[in-house]
């Protein structure tokens, strides 16, 4: 990361308040990097927002500017999407995650002027971050259930979108056609670039949100039964581990992160960034150049055990991690904490017989939960009290860490914040 | 029984499935397999009429979803004459409230099916948290372990009873949690609230298979679950 000593957000000079809060806002973050509390992202931004709470336009003004966001995968495309616009220039990005608005004034003000921005943005704030940054693009990826226990509704987060794009008819979607719950939110949209990633997690999107009727599908097709929402004919389409451009155009990726999902996410990230001019046959490549994505993915080598590490917060990214895993000795850790959500009756909703076969070790402060899941759901295992012990149980080799938001963080700290 | 094998029928899991509500299926049949009891399930959808079973279970949904599943129940009619015949229905959060003479859903006052002597209304503020307490001594079960996660308050007629005391928690009304009568019983520990309560599960296979002696299972990983949150709820 570059850090520029003159606060300055794309070509524009900011206002003399907006300079004083985001060179602020570089100091503690510098400071929070410096002395360990964590990687810096949000606490500087909260920082200079309360100096400057308009410090998030200001930073933006000037900028191009994609969002994306989703339940799921929006790390990653984030990542992705940085990457091949990287292209035509440089580019801003949140990439530690930090999703809110004061994770983007900290990222913004951390990268000093450059021309093309790409945020992760939390979903419950694209509405927010929208008016505040002015995006070119927004991509839309997936909605699904998440965190229970906060009652955040599905159908009420399409709905929310759906109102936003109504009185933003400037945006350009990126959006996922596969997912009638996203299609529904791009409903009002005038300008609509469709993608097909594929969607393992169907039970979301049972009920049509505009007429409450049935949602058909067959195959990767789906329309409501009173035919007022119809799955779009996507322009961006993965095939294997290739991409399909609007002109049908193959290209091939080697991508280093794992599972068809990324397949996908790929797809969403060269949509996005041919919109702004890249040519997907150079963008595709840089993406091959992601190792992994905020300690997800990553690789560490412990005790003569490779273990690699993946975040699945929620039924539908636990389906895709499954995806993700090797066939080999696997350790899940579930907590319950608040960035968890205290309920874990969602570990119902994941089937597990994926792991059938493999040696399958537990761990976390809701071990039980998940034992009596697993046992229920016919997966043989052993529980571990600490991440040393599942290290020593496992042989040496390939091990496969799938956790959930906390228990994820506990093992990356362990693993002396791999990043 | 229509056939040997126990049906156990999931009703509406396209509208009413929002916190795991698979999981009491999948654990009723599981523990009826595994004692050699064949056990089939049934996922009913909401463009599907209701087929006769043995253990109807309803769970959790959002408010436009809850009263669109009772509008459709009441002109199936299949689960009144379930209950008729004396099949078991189990249900759950937003199901239970279902099971009332009326509950409140975006605002408005819904009818319901009116298979459980109570009706619920809106409380002053949204209970989401670990419920639990003492089981009605005639059900002869160990304490209710649950998390509940709903916006209504239930008040009981003279016709139920309720399924517990409440020493955690808000359930019904800060006093008492679910309701049953009959072979219909009512919760709002949502999910998979067999999970934490097996001997709950167990009640209701009895009352669906008329056997008083079911053989006992391994409880090892239900009974360090049930200790486990018994201990962080302060019921151990
Ligand atoms: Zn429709």
């Amino acid at each position: 990361m570059t850090e520029n000593l003159e606060p300055v957000a794309g070509d524009k000079k900011l206002p003399l308040r907006a300079t004083l809060a985001a060179s602020v806002s570089r100091t503690a973050a510098a400071l929070s990097r410096a002395t360990g509390r964590g990687d810096g992202s949000v606490i500087g931004g909260k920082l200079g927002m309360m100096i400057d709470p308009d410090l998030l336009a200001h930073l933006a003004a000037g900028r191009q500017i994609a969002l994306v966001s989703g339940t799921n995968g929006k790390t990653t495309t984030t990542r992705f999407t940085a990457a091949a616009l990287g292209v035509l220039g440089e580019v801003a990005t949140n990439s530690f995650g930090a999703n809110m608005p004061t994770g983007h004034t900290s990222a913004l003000a951390r990268a000093g002027s450059t021309p093309f921005a790409v945020l992760e943005v939390d979903e419950h704030w694209l509405p927010k971050v929208i008016n505040a940054t002015s995006p070119l693009v927004v991509a839309l990826l997936n909605l699904s259930r998440d965190q229970l226990d906060r009652a955040r509704e599905v159908a009420m987060m399409a709905q929310l979108w759906r109102d936003t794009f109504e009185q933003h008819p400037e945006i350009h979607l990126v959006a996922n056609a596969d997912d009638p719950m996203v299609v529904y939110a791009a409903g009002k949209a005038t300008d609509v670039t469709w993608f097909s990633a594929g969607q393992r997690w169907r039970e979301d999107a049972h009920v049509c949100p505009a007429c409450n009727s049935h949602i058909e599908r067959q195959g990767d097709d789906w329309r409501c039964q009173n035919g007022d929402l119809v799955r779009p004919r996507p322009q961006w389409t993965i095939d294997g581990s290739a991409v399909i451009d609007p002109t049908g155009k193959r290209h091939e990726l080697k991508l280093q992160l794992p599972g068809q999902v990324n397949v996908g996410n790929s797809a969403t990230a060269l949509a996005v960034a041919y919109f702004f001019g890249v040519d997907p046959t150079e963008g595709a490549p840089k993406l091959a150049d992601v190792a992994s994505v905020a300690g997800r993915y990553a690789q560490v080598e412990r005790k003569g055990r490779q273990i690699r590490l993946l975040l699945a917060k929620n039924p539908a990214s636990w389906l895709e991690a499954f995806d993700m895993a090797q066939d080999a000795p696997t350790l899940l850790a579930i907590n319950a904490r608040d960035p968890d959500g205290y309920d874990t009756s969602w570990l119902f909703d994941v089937d597990f017989s994926p792991l059938r076969g493999r040696q399958v070790l537990i761990t976390g402060e809701r071990a039980y939960d998940l034992a009596v899941r697993l046992q229920v759901n016919g997966v043989e295992f052993a529980h571990v009290t600490t991440f040393a012990k599942a290290i020593d149980s496992a042989p040496p080799g390939r091990l496969e860490v799938i956790a959930n938001y906390s228990a994820f963080q506990d093992i990356r700290a362990e693993l002396d914040r791999v990043v | 029984m229509s056939s040997s094998a126990l049906q156990i029928v999931w009703v509406y899991p396209d509208l009413l499935s929002t916190y795991g509500d698979r999981g009491n299926m999948l654990i009723l049949a599981h523990r009826a397999r595994s004692r050699g009891i064949p056990a089939d399930t049934h996922e009913v959808f909401l463009n599907e009429a209701l087929p006769a079973g043995d253990i109807y279970l309803l769970g959790g949904g959002e408010d436009g979803a809850q009263a669109l599943a009772a509008q459709r129940l009441l002109a199936d009619r299949g689960l009144h004459r379930a209950v008729d015949r004396r099949a078991v229905v189990f249900a759950v959060c937003a199901g239970y409230q279902l099971m009332g003479s009326s509950f409140f859903a975006k605002g408005a006052k819904c009818e319901g099916l009116g298979l459980l002597d109570l009706y619920s209304d809106r409380g002053p503020h949204r209970a989401v948290g670990e419920v639990g307490g003492e089981v009605d001594p005639k059900l002869g079960l160990p304490t209710l372990t649950g998390f509940e996660n709903h916006g209504g308050r239930t008040h009981l007629g003279r016709g139920v009873r309720p399924l517990a005391s409440v020493k955690v928690g808000i359930g019904n009304d800060g006093k008492t949690e679910g309701a049953w009568n009959g072979t219909v019983l009512g919760t709002y520990c949502h999910g998979p609230a067999l999970s934490r309560n097996p001997a709950l599960a167990d009640l209701l296979l009895r009352w669906a298979t008329g056997e008083d002696n079911l053989p006992a299972l391994d409880e090892t990983w239900h009974n360090r679950l049930r200790n486990e949150r018994l201990t962080f709820t302060g019921m151990a």
